[in-house]
């Protein structure tokens, strides 16, 4: 290069195919905005358009700047995925804060007028929100972190992670608008139709191929058992994705699809998807974040090699067979609920094999558990994954199911996952992060954890409680019979009766939602480098840069 | 082998690794989580010998029936079956029950026959009558002694069995023109139609234009509502002189019906209820308001 | 064990394939069978494809998100029975792409509604459920009825699902079009050839406003056809216990 100039970065090899694919990305969404056959799809072309030109010019910004040193780990991902996942955790939160008023106050918070805010289409918002764009983000950038340090090598691919992160988020807007335009594919989980499906599976292995690259490089004879669980997430969500996601577009420039399959079959393969999105997703990919920050965090070793071993392999073969305990007393062969629910059972030893080991690791610190509000977060969160890994058996059970199902039961037990467990593991992450990232001495303020802590656990609390009353009860009275033999109530009589639940479900949703905004405003006062005055604060260890 | 170290609050030995800093114990698993693991694996061996489990192969085809030969759908035919059985009696005594009077002479008949229609009307009937059978606008209050179709229990079995222009072949018929739109009768005369109509049931109203409609009334609305407006039952023509309104008595609305007509549709239960609980709701509604 | 364990703790690859066979199992071992043995659909008499008017119905449904709230999945115990109607037989959605079955009740099992309201109740219900249940915490549905249906593409749709394994005819395919205006309108010429194709489909207006063929039509044309096709009385129960 020459010397007259200042030099600039150029595009390696990395950058050339990821200008090069978002080039023909840009004509061929150009060619669909064109020939479109439904509204829908020339809008979500025109998003595609903009997302793929942003990035080309962000790739020109990038090629144009001066060289930067490129020793050690590449954490300014990471970092754009902290502030990703703080930004979608308080959305889809309060589009979950939402849609609970909804249901509490239905004369106050539907409108005529405005159909896309309707209770059907903000629901799969909600659920994308926080667990695809709330928990993916935590996800990749987490993953991003561990397996750099815990490699000693920096990511792989060069700008292919920043292809990741952006791509995935591209995926997510696409989603999100896409929910609210009414573009949908209906299968839970998996709503976004076939062209985002594409899309996603394109950065999934990309994804997978940095993760994998990075561990190639890796400086530690061994892979740390974090990464055996990221492992496990990338590789399964694939496959899981890509087989429930087989459709038939009606046309190449329109937005409708059909699944492959149909009725029963489709219902299996949706809910095989649907179970291990839970499996996989929310729990494989957050056990992979408590191996690493747990210990890390407590400045412990992890309680047990053996059961890391053993629990894995165990918990990823049973837990792809339990998807049919989603499909008890349907018109699924009972053959097939037989085993889901045996599986299920099965499942609960493997689930709780991480939880002990989780919990196990705080031997000999458990008095941290009273100074460091941030590592209680993510020991309590590992309290919440052992009580729904047990409260999910038993739901699996036939008989139990036969109450729970259906009812708000089931929203309980998601919450108690969600908000407990992936929720808390993420926030507990998060606030071991930023200070290690934007390289501070400590959280701007330990007391607004405390504070965070406690709100939320008590709308944690108000969540679940009142949706285990309100599910019992709804299934109890679907089921009542008076004296004579006849059924006491009808369905609206339990509708009415949900009200109350409702109201206490949806403030302890807001509650939560408080916590997630006295969250942000501490990490972005740390990652500004203030610390709050008068604080004590216990001496913390540094985290070792990849030059040392 | 890395090299091993021991653990100092613990005791324990690790295994040497170390990531980032992070060692790992070398703890043998927990005995109990062992022991429990072990327990469900046997439990789902023994639920599967029990119970159908385990698909069979292309080519065989079928899967294993377990030796309880267990059925959700036999269960579920069963259960109905037995409840059938357990109100078998009752029921038998009141399809064969003559008139109403013979189910109000014995009580216990009674509330059998109560508590059944109201279990059935709380899913069936109130989304379109209102919880307590009050109605709404163009669905009948059925707590008053006003009746379109006839309340004696026969009637109302009727009603309930084929509809009203429900599309069954047996179903009540008989619509209210659309006077206006139709082009029946000219505008100016459904206006004083309307004046004419809340004379009949005492309301404000214009005396002249009400005077003026009155021969068109005879001639175009008395063979159904009658010379006097007090309604016919058999064709569900609503009684006009009293203050009941179907869809109401204010003038838009008398005007609205005189214009586009009305035609409203009341489901035919037939093929989704049985007999008994027809009738048994038919006894409900009948004691719900004044039946005749 | 633990020493063999090792070589996949140096080995990224083989990990990962490692992981992708003990993955595959379930999947593989559960799934599969649904599509070989016949005991997984029962024989009916009487499920037909959907009309044109009604997957656009059904499409309407998927695209507001009722699956959300409403299951059509009649479970065999006895209160849904009684409650319900007879329980869901795996044909009876044996041509849904995708299906609909749910996994939330906040409202009522909509698998046989069916002919259990009126038109003008759906319409009514549609545009303001609180007019017509004060508890209901279903949302409005008003601009249903102001929107135009869009049915340019339909034969579209019906090749697509015909790809995927649904019988439509090259006969249903060509009159796609003709057959939803067909379905709103009694008087239609072609009324019988729609029949035999559709048979038991409902011919009529269904939204109150003959003169235009809105979304509010295709839905209600999808609920009052929800649950009616099976003949349960040819229907052999117990050769189906299963
Ligand atoms: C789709 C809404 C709907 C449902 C559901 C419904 N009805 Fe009706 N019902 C009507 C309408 C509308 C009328 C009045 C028809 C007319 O305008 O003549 C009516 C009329 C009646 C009448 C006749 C009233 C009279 O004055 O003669 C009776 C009795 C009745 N319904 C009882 C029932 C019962 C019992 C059920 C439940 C099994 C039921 N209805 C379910 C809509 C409904
Ligand atoms: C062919 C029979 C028939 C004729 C002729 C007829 N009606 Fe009606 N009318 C009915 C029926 C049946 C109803 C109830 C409609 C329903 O149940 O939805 C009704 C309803 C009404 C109502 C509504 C009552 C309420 O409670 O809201 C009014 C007002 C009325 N008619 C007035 C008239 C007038 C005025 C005329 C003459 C111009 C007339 N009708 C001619 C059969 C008739
Ligand atoms: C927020 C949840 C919610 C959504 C979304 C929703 N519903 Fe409902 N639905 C209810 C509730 C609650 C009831 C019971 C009360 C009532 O009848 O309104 C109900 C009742 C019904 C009924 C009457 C069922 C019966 O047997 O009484 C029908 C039909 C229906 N909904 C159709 C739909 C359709 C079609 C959609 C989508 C366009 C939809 N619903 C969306 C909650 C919902
Ligand atoms: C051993 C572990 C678990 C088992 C056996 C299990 C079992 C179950 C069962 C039986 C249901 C109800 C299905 C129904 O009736 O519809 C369910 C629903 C659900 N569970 Fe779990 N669960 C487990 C752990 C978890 C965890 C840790 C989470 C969350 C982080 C979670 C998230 C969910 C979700 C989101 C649903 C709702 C699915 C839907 O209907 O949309 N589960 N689970
Ligand atoms: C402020 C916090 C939250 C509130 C108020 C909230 C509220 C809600 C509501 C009202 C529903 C619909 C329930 C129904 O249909 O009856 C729902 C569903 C769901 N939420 Fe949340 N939510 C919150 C946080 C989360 C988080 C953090 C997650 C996951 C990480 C999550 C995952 C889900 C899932 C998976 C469902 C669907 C459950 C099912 O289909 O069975 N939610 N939530
Ligand atoms: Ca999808
Ligand atoms: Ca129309
Ligand atoms: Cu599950």
């Amino acid at each position: 290069m020459a010397n007259t100039r200042v030099a600039q970065r150029g595009l390696g090899t990395d950058g050339m195919l990821i200008a090069l694919a978002l080039g023909i990305g840009v004509f061929y969404w150009l060619f669909v905005a064109a020939r479109a056959v439904d509204p829908l799809m020339s809008f979500h072309a025109y998003v595609f358009i903009i997302g793929f030109t942003a990035g080309l010019f962000g790739l020109v910004m990038y090629a144009t700047t001066p060289p930067a040193e490129e020793t050690g780990y590449q954490t300014a991902v990471v970092k754009a995925g902290v502030f990703a996942s703080t930004f979608w955790g308080i959305a889809g939160f309060l589009v979950g804060v939402i849609i609970a008023l909804q249901l509490a106050f239905p004369n106050l918070l539907y409108f005529d007028a405005l159909g896309w805010t309707n209770f059907g289409r903000l629901r799969p918002l909600h659920t994308s929100a926080v667990i695809f764009a709330f928990g993916g983000n935590v996800l990749i950038a987490t993953s991003f972190y561990v397996v750099q340090r815990t490699s000693r090598a920096r990511l792989a691919g060069g700008l292919a992670p920043w292809f990741v992160f952006w791509g995935y988020n591209l995926f997510i807007v696409v989603a999100a608008t896409g929910y609210l335009a009414g573009v949908t594919q209906s299968k839970e989980y998996a709503e976004p139709e076939w062209y985002a499906d594409l899309w996603l599976t394109i950065v999934w292995v990309v994804y997978l191929l940095v993760f994998l690259g990075t561990i190639w490089k890796r400086k530690e004879p061994h892979i740390y058992v974090a990464n055996w669980f990221y492992l496990s997430f990338i590789v399964t969500i694939a496959m899981l994705h890509i087989v429930n996601n087989l459709a038939l577009p009606v046309s190449l420039t329109g937005s409708k699809s059909y699944s492959l399959f149909a009725g029963v079959q489709d219902a299996l393969t949706q809910w095989w998807y649907g179970h291990n999105a839970v499996g996989f997703f929310l729990t494989t990919g957050f056990l992979a974040i408590m191996y690493y920050f747990i210990p890390k965090r407590a400045e412990r070793p992890v309680y047990s090699y053996r059961l890391s071993i053993v629990h894995f392999w165990s918990l990823i073969f049973i837990y792809i067979w339990a998807g049919p305990h989603h499909l008890h007393y349907t018109a699924l062969p009972e053959w097939a609920q037989t085993l889901g629910m045996t599986f299920s059972i099965m499942l609960w030893m493997p689930s709780w094999g991480g939880m002990i080991n989780g919990l196990m690791t705080l031997s000999g610190a458990w008095d941290k558990l009273r100074t460091d509000p941030v590592l209680r977060m993510l020991v309590v969160s590992v309290a919440f994954y052992g009580m729904s890994t047990f409260e999910g058996p038993v739901m699996s059970v036939r008989a139990v199911n036969s109450l729970s199902h259906y009812t708000d039961w089931t929203i309980g037990h998601v919450h108690s996952g969600a908000l407990g467990w992936v929720g808390y593991i993420s926030f507990g992450a998060l606030y071991c992060l930023v200070p290690w990232l934007w390289k501070r001495k400590d959280l701007y303020s330990r007391a607004l954890v405390e504070w965070h802590f406690w709100i939320s656990t008590l709308g944690i609390l108000l969540y679940i409680t009142s949706m285990w009353v309100s599910g019992i009860m709804q299934g109890l009275m679907w089921r009542a019979y008076n004296d004579f033999g006849f059924l006491e109530f009808s369905f609206v009589e339990t509708v009415e009766a949900m009200h109350p639940y409702y109201i206490i479900r949806a403030l302890g949703g807001s509650l939560f939602l408080i916590g997630s905004f006295i969250m942000a405003y501490n990490l972005w006062r740390t990652a500004r480098g203030d610390l709050r005055a008068g604080e004590k604060r216990p001496v913390m260890a540094p985290q070792p840069a990849l030059a040392e | 082998m890395a090299e091993k170290e021991i653990d100092e609050p613990t005791g324990t030995e690790t295994t040497g690794h170390a990531w980032d800093g992070i060692k790992e114990l070398n703890n043998p698993l927990p005995r109990w989580w062992l022991i429990v693991f072990w327990v469900t694996v046997v439990w789902s061996i023994g639920y599967w010998v029990l119970m159908p489990a385990w698909p069979g192969l292309p080519g065989i085809g079928g899967y294993t029936k377990g030796v309880r030969d267990h059925s959700e759908r036999a269960n579920v035919t069963e259960a109905v079956a037995a409840l059938d059985a357990q109100r078998a009696d009752d029921t038998r005594r009141l399809l064969a029950a003559p008139d109403m009077q013979a189910i109000e002479n014995d009580p216990d008949l009674q509330a059998f026959a109560l508590a059944a229609g109201e279990s059935l009307f709380g899913d069936n009937c109130a989304t379109c009558h209102g919880a307590g059978g009050q109605g709404f606008k163009g669905y009948p209050n059925l707590n008053d002694d006003s009746w379109l179709w006839g309340g004696q229990l026969e009637e109302i079995r009727q009603t309930l069995r084929y509809g009203i222009r429900s599309g069954h072949e047996n179903a009540h018929l008989s619509i209210m023109q659309a006077f206006g739109s139709d082009g029946l009768l000219p505008r100016e005369t459904v206006d004083d139609l309307v004046h004419y109509v809340r004379g009949l049931s005492g309301q404000e109203h214009d005396g002249t234009a009400a005077e003026r409609a009155a021969p068109v009334f005879q001639a175009q609305c008395a063979q159904c509502h009658g010379s006097d407006g007090k309604g016919d039952q058999s064709q569900g023509a609503p009684n006009l002189t009293d203050p009941i309104w179907l869809y109401g008595g204010d003038a838009m609305t008398i005007r609205e019906t005189l214009w586009n007509g009305r035609g409203g549709v009341m489901p035919a239960w037939e093929e989704r209820l049985s007999e008994e609980e027809i009738l048994a709701l038919a006894v409900y509604v009948h004691s719900l308001g004044g039946g005749e | 064990m633990l020493n063999r364990h090792e070589l996949l703790e140096k080995h990224g690859w083989l990990l990962s394939v490692a992981i992708l066979v003990v993955v595959a199992i379930g999947g593989v071992v559960e799934i599969a069978p649904l599509f070989y043995l016949e005991s997984t659909i029962e024989k009916v008499e009487g499920v037909r494809p959907y009309s044109p008017l009604e997957l656009k119905g059904r499409n309407i449904y998927i695209r507001e998100g009722c699956y959300v709230c409403h299951s059509q999945q009649v479970r065999p115990l006895r209160d849904e029975v009684e409650r319900y109607g007879h329980y869901s037989l795996a044909a009876e959605s044996m041509y849904d792409h995708p299906f609909q079955w749910g996994s939330k009740r906040t409202g009522p099992d909509l698998a046989r509604v069916g002919g259990k309201y009126s038109d003008e109740w759906h319409r009514q219900h549609m545009i303001d459920p609180r007019s017509l249940v004060p508890e209901s915490v279903m949302p409005p549905y008003k601009f249903l009825l102001e929107n135009q249906l869009d049915y340019e593409h339909i034969e579209a749709d019906l090749k697509a699902l015909r790809a995927v394994g649904v019988p439509y005819t090259d006969e249903m395919i060509e009159n796609a079009k003709s057959d939803i205006t067909t379905q709103l309108d009694p008087f239609a010429d072609d009324y019988d050839a729609f029949l035999a194709r559709y048979p038991k489909a409902q011919v009529r207006d269904f939204d109150g406003e003959p003169r235009k063929v809105t979304e509010m039509d295709a839905l209600i044309a999808y609920m009052q056809m929800l649950g009616t096709l099976v003949d349960f009385e040819t229907y052999q129960a117990e050769e189906n216990y299963r």
